[in-house]
Parts: structure tokens; C-alpha cells; sequence
């Protein structure tokens, strides 16, 4: 064991990897709620929960302002009748599947997402989807991926679900870049046009927005992770043969560009084009982020965990506005994705894996951070104690990637420490 | 199976959190795994309160499975205890700890925890948020009530001392509790009561040890407290107030209620707000008829179908609520109405009963707010479910003659105000004061739909053919005359669906094939009210 001081704020002591570890309750969502966004995002695709009351209500009160224009989700109750036997769950699953696509034939892609009381009464979604699959196909392909709490955190949602695509997609021998993970698609374009403009070929993202339109895959595929929770999606790709580009993450100005130039060298792109092409918009990212270097320099910031995008933006804060990390604590850690973005951390700072969430607010409170990043249950009450807070799932939920969200990202931290500055009351 | 986009209401472990919340120096220790922790932000975020709901998630993963979940509960049981020190501590299960059968309970009593542990059985597949908030409150008083602390007597050494009251229900995340108790508090005394506890809200531990000391028991909340009330009926000779006051009249019939209870004279002068007045003033005349709609949990629907008719002078076109268990009272009330109840929980049989009744007001949760949206009709909110903004920062009672005056308030502001409505009618075709701009004085946000340059039929076909899935598109409007579809355009929007609906209904029903321009008024001749 050794001591990790970080920033000047009290640390606990850490493993031997200069990682904290804890176990104990922890205050995240489970992948369920990652259909919040990839309903929107795949357009033509449904996501049919298989849980409980307390899924939907999870699903009802994570969107927080309800999606009124009728969802692109729904949950399948399990109730008591279906726990006594499983063939007649499976007999109501394929009635409510029936009815459903019924009443939307607009759907082509049918998620049947798994959930802990699901997987604890061992309902086997894959045979349901093979089964339904026979009966639907070709107008609708069904998939099937596990968001339960028991298997996953948050961001680990879009990862299985992502995951599960891959063995479905066709096969191409084609070179082409393919940018994973689901992004605003205003980002996806603007990532998309700029490694077009490097003079990459052939571009394609995953997921697509409908489900017909879905990438191939093969050897010549190179990929780029947009998101740094896609560990299973990296490795089903890897599966097709397709080849990984290491980097860091697309997050402020030197993140996009130090993942731009992945691609740019993996394609043979000459330095000097790489550096025609991204001079003006990297420049218009180091202009917004300048507005607010001067707000959060030197500012001491705390992440709980949540998203497992917290080391990517602590670097980005650390690295281009001068802010101090009290701690950076993220769900899972996934050090071979991370393997940059931990080594572009100042060194000695503290990175906790896991949570036990009174222990962790224990620090927080010892600590006094400017700003803590957590969720949504914990704000208000860190709040009322005087600490500011930003809620950890905005991040999630708004365009922060690439050169032309960069000063949109440090505009989300510096807004609570600016309102802190203007009130009155 | 059910299939479900919306719920009205949670799983029942959210209703125990709902009682554990609204107390003090309570600890709930919930066997789930990770992700149930979802519902800390309802309290924290919707009601915006300023701590952490008194629980402690065990949090156990796929790995623990078949390992070792129980030795995490008592973990997680012991590490809040020694962390909060709670009067009692309550145990139970989520969805997913009830299908590994832990046994909370028996667990904890292996620990010998140094407060009484309260354990909650609340089957997640058969039950919901209001029964589980319910059989919660149920068993904290069994549990912690002391049977030897009684009412003192009511002559005691100093004479006849005051009368005491309960006031049993509110919790964490209700509609207006916080208020409804504010309201009812000092209208209890101004007529010479006392309370001596409210709970769950505000109670510790302790406080419920001596519920028995009262002299009876006003049910605020059915939902939440009937059970509990029943149980110190029979325990402590309790009486139960079981009028809920909603609305000028109910809270008349409350008073005379509470005062029975009490022993006490029902005072002849009570100041009864303005409401009635309000009411029966020559601005309002304009309300009289008003077709309303009213869905939400059994008790606000009754009450609101009661004061919406009484008091408002509106007519009741629709009633229903979201929880089983109160579809019997709701039925009553129905019947009176002259509808056809409606008991369920699925927002979409809502919506449709909704479109077929074409209401002008719709008085529902925020689930019928969504959809008195899209079918751009005036709505207010008189029920859980509610979100941030049914949390007002203000004072906003729904009970007591305060109360009253609120819903005159919030029911009649959506409308369209009285000669607002008659200028609509006359004169259709202005372009800044048609009825697709909505009521004036709600501004421009409150346009439900696109600019007025459409169509007025076709305005109005817009939202439904969104709002829909599309097996439930309605058929073209086959039969209708372009210029008979003209002149439907030119009523108003909140009575077209109606006269619509009527003129297809006569049409059908006089073996009338083409609609024409007569047969739209001839209709309205028919089905003159």
C-alpha cells in the first residue's frame, strides 16, 4: 500500500497500481438507462425492456422530462404469473413482442434488453430473439443485450448494446474508418466531414441512424472509439477482424486532435495536409476554450463515478483549463482503453474504481472541492451543504466531442461556479 | 406481461422509500442491486429536497449471485446503522432481492442491531407504489406503536383539556402534502385541536411510539394511511375522519366531522374562503357546463369530480384512477356523473377515452397533461404522479378552504376566459386572435400547434396523427362536404371535436351519407344541451 496524495486534498490509501478500489453502495444508474439516448438515436429501432415495474420507472424517471412524443421504448412487466413458469413467460414475451410490432410497423430493429430480474430467473433472451427472429424476419431483425444493474453500469448499456450489433453486421473487405460509439448526430457530421477532409476514403460510423444502414465490417476496417466505455464493442469488432486506433479520447482541443492524427497516420495522411486541414477548427477550440480558462484555473474539481467518462475529461480539464483533481472516481476502469488518457494525467492523481458512496462523500466533504461532478440524487444535498455540483449526466446528454463542442464542454463546468459568483440569495 | 411506455405508479419499494423519507431518524436498508439507487433522484431532484432518502442500497452484483448476498446485506445493514444511528431501521427487498430470497428480515434479527427492525414484505411483481407506501405505514405503526400510552383523560387535575388529533398519510414526493398539512394544522387549530403527530411526514420513530395518545384519526390520504387507521381503530378506539377536504363543500362536512370526533361544538362563524363567491360571481357563468375529464389516484378523482360539479358548475364527462384499489369509490362516484368509470393503469386506454370524450378541461396527472398537450387541450393537475413542477415554491394547498381557492385558481386559468371565448366564435378569421393562438393571456407558448396558417381542419388532424400509434389513426373524415368540413373549422377548438363527433354520430344514426353544411347544424339542433 502506498499514500496518494493528490492536489492537497486528503487520500485515502490506494492499491499498489496507485488505484483506489471500493465496494459498497454505489449511486449509478445500470445500463438500462443508455436507451434514453440510443432510442433517439437509431431511428427506426425499438427498445423492449424485459423487467420489472421498477425498469420502467427507472427508464420514466432517468429522462426526467418525459419523452412525450411516443417513445421508441417500452418495458415488458414481468408479473407474478410469468415467474411461475418459463415457458409461459416466453409465451407472454412473444405475445407482447406481436402486439407491439403490431402497433409500430415502422420498426425494423427490435433490442429485447435484458434486466436483473430477467437474468435472475434466467429468462434466455437470445432464444427469444432467435425465435422471434424467425417469425419477423426479414421485416424486422431482433437483437437481444443484458442492461441489468447486476452486469452493468450506466455507459456499459450502450456498450453491450453496440456489442451486440457487431456479429450482425455484414461482411466488406473495403479500407474504411469506422467511428464508434453514439454521438449527437450534429458531432458525428462534424467528425465525420474532418477525417473526410484528411482524405480518409470511406467513413462510417456505428451505430448507424437506421438499422438498414448498419456499417460492414473486416479486415481493412480500422476503428476509432468515440466513447471510452465501448471495451465489449471493441472486442466484438476485433473478433470481425477489425483493427483498433489507439488514442486519446476526442474531448477539448488536444484530445480531438491527438484522435484525429490516430486516423490521419493510420491512413498514410501526410503531416503537413493533417495540419492544413485541422489548424482553423483547432484554433477555434482553443479560442472557446480560452473564454473559460480564466473561470476554472486552478479550480478544484471532484468526480464521482458515473459515466466512465470521467478520466478522458479529468485530463481534458487537468490539461487545457489548469484545473486540480481532487479525485477521479469512475465505475470501471478500463486501463487498456484508458492507457493514454491515464498517462496524460499529472501525476499522483487519485483515480478510484468502484464506490462506496458514504465513504466517498466523507472525502468529498473533507476535500471541499469548487465542483463536484456526481448524479442526480446526490446534487441537491451536496448543494445544500455549500459545495457546487454539475450533474454527471449531462455530460451524456449533450454534444461535448470534437473541436467545435470544446468550449461548450468547459462552458458545463465553469456554469454552476458561475452562478455561484451572480447569485444573491 | 404488461407492456408499458409510462407508469402511474412505481414499484412498492418506491412507496416504503415515500414513508422513509417523510420521517425522521428512520433508516431503510433495501436489498437491490445497483441501479435501484435510481430513486434517491425523485426526492432529491423532483421534490428537491436538501438530503440523501434515509436508504442504504446493498448493491450486489452478478458475481455475488449464489455467494455470498446475504453476508452484503448485513454489511450494508450494520455499516447505516453505525453510520446513522436510526430510532428503527425498516428492511426489505426490491424486485430482483425478492426472486434471491435473502430473507432481509430474518437476517437482521441474527445481527442483534441495537433498534427495533421493522421488515417489509411488498411483492414487487403483484404490487405498486401506493400499496407499498401504505402496508409500509401499516407496519411502522404495528411495529412501533406503545400500547400502553393512551389518551389521557378528557377532564383531567386543570379541567377539560384540549381534544388531539393524527393527521395520518402525507409522505415524501405526494401531491401538495406539504401544504395540505400546513392547511389543515391551522384549521384544526382554530377550532380548538391539537395535533399531536403527523405521519409518516415529519414523525421520527418516537413520535409513532405515541400515536395511541390521541383521541382520533384524520385519514388525510387514504391511499397511504387507511390501513393504518383501521388497525388503531381497533387497537386504540381511535376514531377516523374519513372526509377528505377537498373542495368548500368537503371541507365543511370534514369540520363537522373533526368536530364529532373531538366532542366539540362545530363553530357557527368559519371563514370559508373566497371560492364559493368566486364561483357563484357573474365572471364565472361562463364556466357552467364545461365539459371536464378527470383522471389521478382515487381520492383527488373523486374529490375533484365533486368539486368540478358542485362547486364549478362544470359537467363530468369522464372519471377515473390509476389504483385498483380505490376503483370502487370511483365507481360510486360515476355513477352519480351519469360516465362509464374508467380503472386502469395504462396511459394509453387514457388517451383514448380522453379523445372520445372531447373534453374542454382535463384534470389528471402529468401523464394526462402530456396528452391534454398533444391533443391541445387545456389541463391542470390535481394527482400524483407529478414532477418538478407540481413543487411549487409557494404555498399551494389542495385541502381546506385555502385549498378550494387554489383549485378555482388552477382549474379556470387554462380556459379560455368568458368573452374571450364569445369574440373567438364571432370572429374567426382574424389572423392574431384565432383560436390556434390559444388563450390570450397564456401567451404564445401556450399554442399547442402550428401557426395559424393551416387549415383549421387540418390543424387539428396534425396532433392526433402524431400523437397515435398508427393502428389508432382515425378513418378519414369520409362523408364530409369540403364546404361542411369548412364550416366545422370555423368553431372554435375546444368545442370542433365535439360537434364533429355529433355530427357523424346524427349522421350515422339518421342513415345520412354525405355531411353537408345543414347537417351540421341540424345536428347541433339535435344534441342542443
Amino acid at each position: 500500500m502506498s499514500a496518494g496524495p493528490a492536489s492537497g486534498c486528503d487520500a485515502p490509501p490506494v492499491g499498489v497500481d496507485g488505484i483506489l478500489r471500493e465496494r459498497g453502495q454505489r449511486e449509478v444508474f445500470c445500463g438500462l438507462t443508455g436507451i434514453i439516448w440510443l432510442h433517439r438515436k437509431i431511428q427506426d429501432a425499438f427498445f423492449l425492456v424485459v423487467g420489472s415495474r421498477t425498469c420502467a420507472h427507472l427508464l420514466q424517471s432517468a429522462a426526467g422530462v418525459m419523452v412525450f412524443a411516443e417513445p421508441r421504448f417500452g418495458t415488458a412487466i414481468i408479473e407474478e404469473k410469468d415467474l411461475a413458469g418459463l415457458a409461459d413467460a416466453n409465451e407472454e414475451l412473444d405475445r407482447v413482442v406481436t402486439r407491439l410490432l403490431a402497433r409500430r410497423p415502422d420498426i425494423k430493429m427490435l433490442f429485447l434488453v435484458g434486466s436483473c430480474p430477467s437474468e435472475v430467473i434466467k429468462l434466455d433472451l437470445s432464444r427469444a430473439a432467435s425465435r422471434l427472429n424467425t417469425r419477423f424476419s426479414p421485416n424486422v431483425r431482433v437483437l437481444n443485450y443484458s442492461g441489468s444493474g447486476i452486469e452493468t453500469t450506466f455507459t456499459q448499456g450502450e456498450n453491450a448494446c453496440l456489442a451486440a450489433l457487431v456479429p450482425d453486421l455484414a461482411f466488406t473487405d473495403d479500407r474504411q474508418l469506422m467511428v464508434v460509439g453514439s454521438l449527437p448526430d450534429i458531432v458525428e457530421d462534424q467528425l465525420t466531414r474532418l477525417l473526410a477532409d484528411l482524405g480518409i476514403g470511406k467513413i462510417v460510423s456505428l451505430p448507424a441512424r437506421l438499422a438498414g444502414q448498419m456499417p460492414a465490417v473486416g479486415p481493412n476496417t480500422k476503428y476509432l472509439l468515440a466513447q471510452p466505455f465501448l471495451a465489449e464493442t471493441a472486442t466484438a469488432l476485433d473478433k470481425r477482424g477489425a483493427i483498433h486506433l489507439p488514442a486519446l479520447f476526442p474531448f477539448g482541443a488536444e484530445g480531438t486532435t491527438a484522435w484525429l492524427h490516430a486516423a490521419a497516420q493510420a491512413f498514410g495522411v501526410p503531416e503537413a495536409r493533417f495540419e492544413q486541414v485541422i489548424a482553423a477548427p483547432r484554433e477555434r477550440a482553443r479560442k472557446g476554450l480560452a473564454l473559460y480558462r480564466e473561470r476554472l484555473n486552478g479550480k478544484r474539481i471532484f468526480f464521482m463515478p458515473d459515466s466512465q467518462l470521467e478520466v478522458p475529461l479529468a485530463r481534458f480539464l487537468a490539461g487545457e483549463l489548469g484545473m486540480e483533481l481532487c479525485e477521479v472516481g469512475t465505475p470501471y476502469l478500463h486501463k487498456g482503453h484508458l492507457i493514454d488518457e491515464l498517462a496524460a494525467l499529472p501525476p499522483g492523481t487519485l483515480i478510484s474504481e468502484g464506490q462506496d458512496v458514504d465513504k466517498q462523500l466523507d472525502r468529498v466533504r473533507a476535500a471541499r472541492p469548487d465542483l463536484t461532478v456526481c448524479g442526480l440524487g446526490l446534487a441537491n444535498p451536496l448543494e445544500k451543504e455549500g459545495l457546487s455540483t454539475k450533474w454527471a449526466i449531462e455530460l451524456v446528454f449533450s454534444p461535448i466531442h470534437g473541436y467545435d463542442q470544446a468550449g461548450d464542454l468547459a462552458e458545463l463546468f465553469a456554469r454552476p461556479l458561475h452562478r455561484r459568483d451572480v447569485l444573491r440569495v | 406481461m404488461q407492456l408499458t411506455v409510462w407508469t402511474y405508479e412505481g414499484p412498492p419499494h418506491v412507496g416504503a422509500m415515500r414513508v422513509a423519507t417523510g420521517m425522521r431518524d428512520l433508516h431503510y436498508v433495501l436489498h437491490a442491486p445497483q441501479g435501484d439507487t435510481y430513486a434517491d433522484l425523485l426526492f432529491t431532484m423532483i421534490e428537491r429536497r436538501d438530503h440523501r432518502p434515509p436508504v442504504t442500497y446493498t448493491t450486489f452484483q452478478a458475481r455475488d449471485l449464489g455467494k455470498d448476498t446475504a453476508e452484503l446485506f448485513k454489511t450494508a445493514a450494520r455499516d447505516a446503522y453505525d453510520r446513522y444511528r436510526p430510532q428503527a431501521m425498516i428492511v426489505g427487498s426490491s424486485c430482483t432481492a425478492e426472486l434471491i430470497q435473502d430473507d432481509p428480515h430474518g437476517l437482521s434479527l441474527t445481527m442483534g442491531l441495537d433498534c427495533p427492525v421493522i421488515p417489509l414484505e411488498l411483492p414487487s411483481y403483484s404490487r405498486k407504489e401506493n400499496w407499498g407506501a401504505s402496508e409500509t405505514f401499516y407496519q411502522i405503526v404495528r411495529g412501533l406503536a406503545d400500547k400502553e400510552r393512551k389518551a389521557p383523560p378528557a377532564v383531567g387535575e386543570n379541567g377539560p383539556r384540549r381534544p388531539r388529533a393524527n393527521l395520518l398519510g402525507p409522505t415524501a414526493l405526494g401531491f401538495r402534502h406539504r401544504d395540505d398539512v400546513a392547511e389543515i394544522s391551522r384549521l384544526l387549530r382554530d377550532l380548538g385541536i391539537d395535533v399531536n403527530l403527523v405521519a409518516p411526514m415529519t414523525a421520527s420513530p418516537a413520535d409513532i411510539a405515541r400515536i395511541g395518545e390521541a383521541d382520533f384519526n384524520i385519514c388525510l390520504y387514504p391511499e397511504i394511511a387507511a390501513q393504518a387507521c383501521s388497525w388503531l381503530e381497533r387497537t386504540f378506539r381511535q376514531k377516523t375522519v374519513k372526509t377528505v377536504p377537498i373542495g368548500v363543500n368537503a371541507t365543511r362536512e370534514f369540520i363537522a366531522e373533526v368536530c364529532a370526533a373531538a366532542g366539540i361544538p362545530v363553530p357557527d362563524a368559519i371563514d370559508q374562503g373566497r371560492m364559493g363567491w368566486w364561483s357563484r360571481s357573474i365572471d364565472s357563468t361562463y364556466l357552467t357546463g364545461k365539459r371536464v375529464f378527470i383522471f389521478g389516484d382515487g381520492t383527488h378523482a373523486v374529490a375533484a369530480a365533486r368539486v368540478a360539479s358542485e362547486e364549478l358548475g362544470f359537467k363530468v364527462v369522464g372519471l377515473g384512477c390509476y389504483n385498483r384499489e380505490f376503483a370502487r369509490e370511483v365507481r360510486a362516484a360515476a355513477e352519480k356523473y351519469g360516465v362509464e368509470p374508467l380503472i386502469t393503469d395504462d396511459y394509453l386506454a387514457v388517451e383514448d377515452a380522453i379523445e372520445a370524450a372531447a373534453p374542454e378541461l382535463v384534470l389528471g396527472t402529468q401523464m394526462e397533461r402530456h396528452i391534454a398537450k398533444r391533443l391541445r387541450l387545456p389541463c391542470a393537475v390535481i394527482s400524483a404522479p407529478v414532477h418538478v413542477q407540481d413543487f411549487p415554491a409557494r404555498h399551494s394547498p389542495q385541502m381546506g378552504f385555502e385549498g378550494a381557492n387554489v383549485l378555482f385558481d388552477t382549474w379556470v386559468h387554462p380556459l379560455v376566459m368568458g368573452l374571450e371565448e364569445h369574440l373567438l366564435t364571432m370572429f374567426r378569421d382574424d389572423f392574431e386572435f384565432s383560436d390556434a393562438a390559444g388563450p390570450s393571456h397564456l401567451g404564445h407558448a401556450s399554442a399547442a400547434h402550428a401557426p395559424a396558417a393551416h387549415a383549421p381542419v387540418a390543424a387539428e388532424a396534425a396532433p392526433v396523427a402524431e400523437a397515435a400509434a398508427p393502428a389508432s389513426v382515425p378513418a378519414e373524415p369520409g362523408g364530409w362536404t369540403d364546404e361542411a368540413l369548412a364550416e366545422l373549422g370555423k368553431i372554435p377548438f375546444f368545442v370542433r371535436g365535439k360537434a364533429r363527433r355529433n355530427t357523424e354520430r346524427y349522421a350515422a344514426e339518421h342513415g345520412v351519407t354525405t355531411i353537408t353544411r345543414d347537417t351540421l347544424y341540424e345536428a347541433k339542433s339535435h344534441y342542443a344541451r
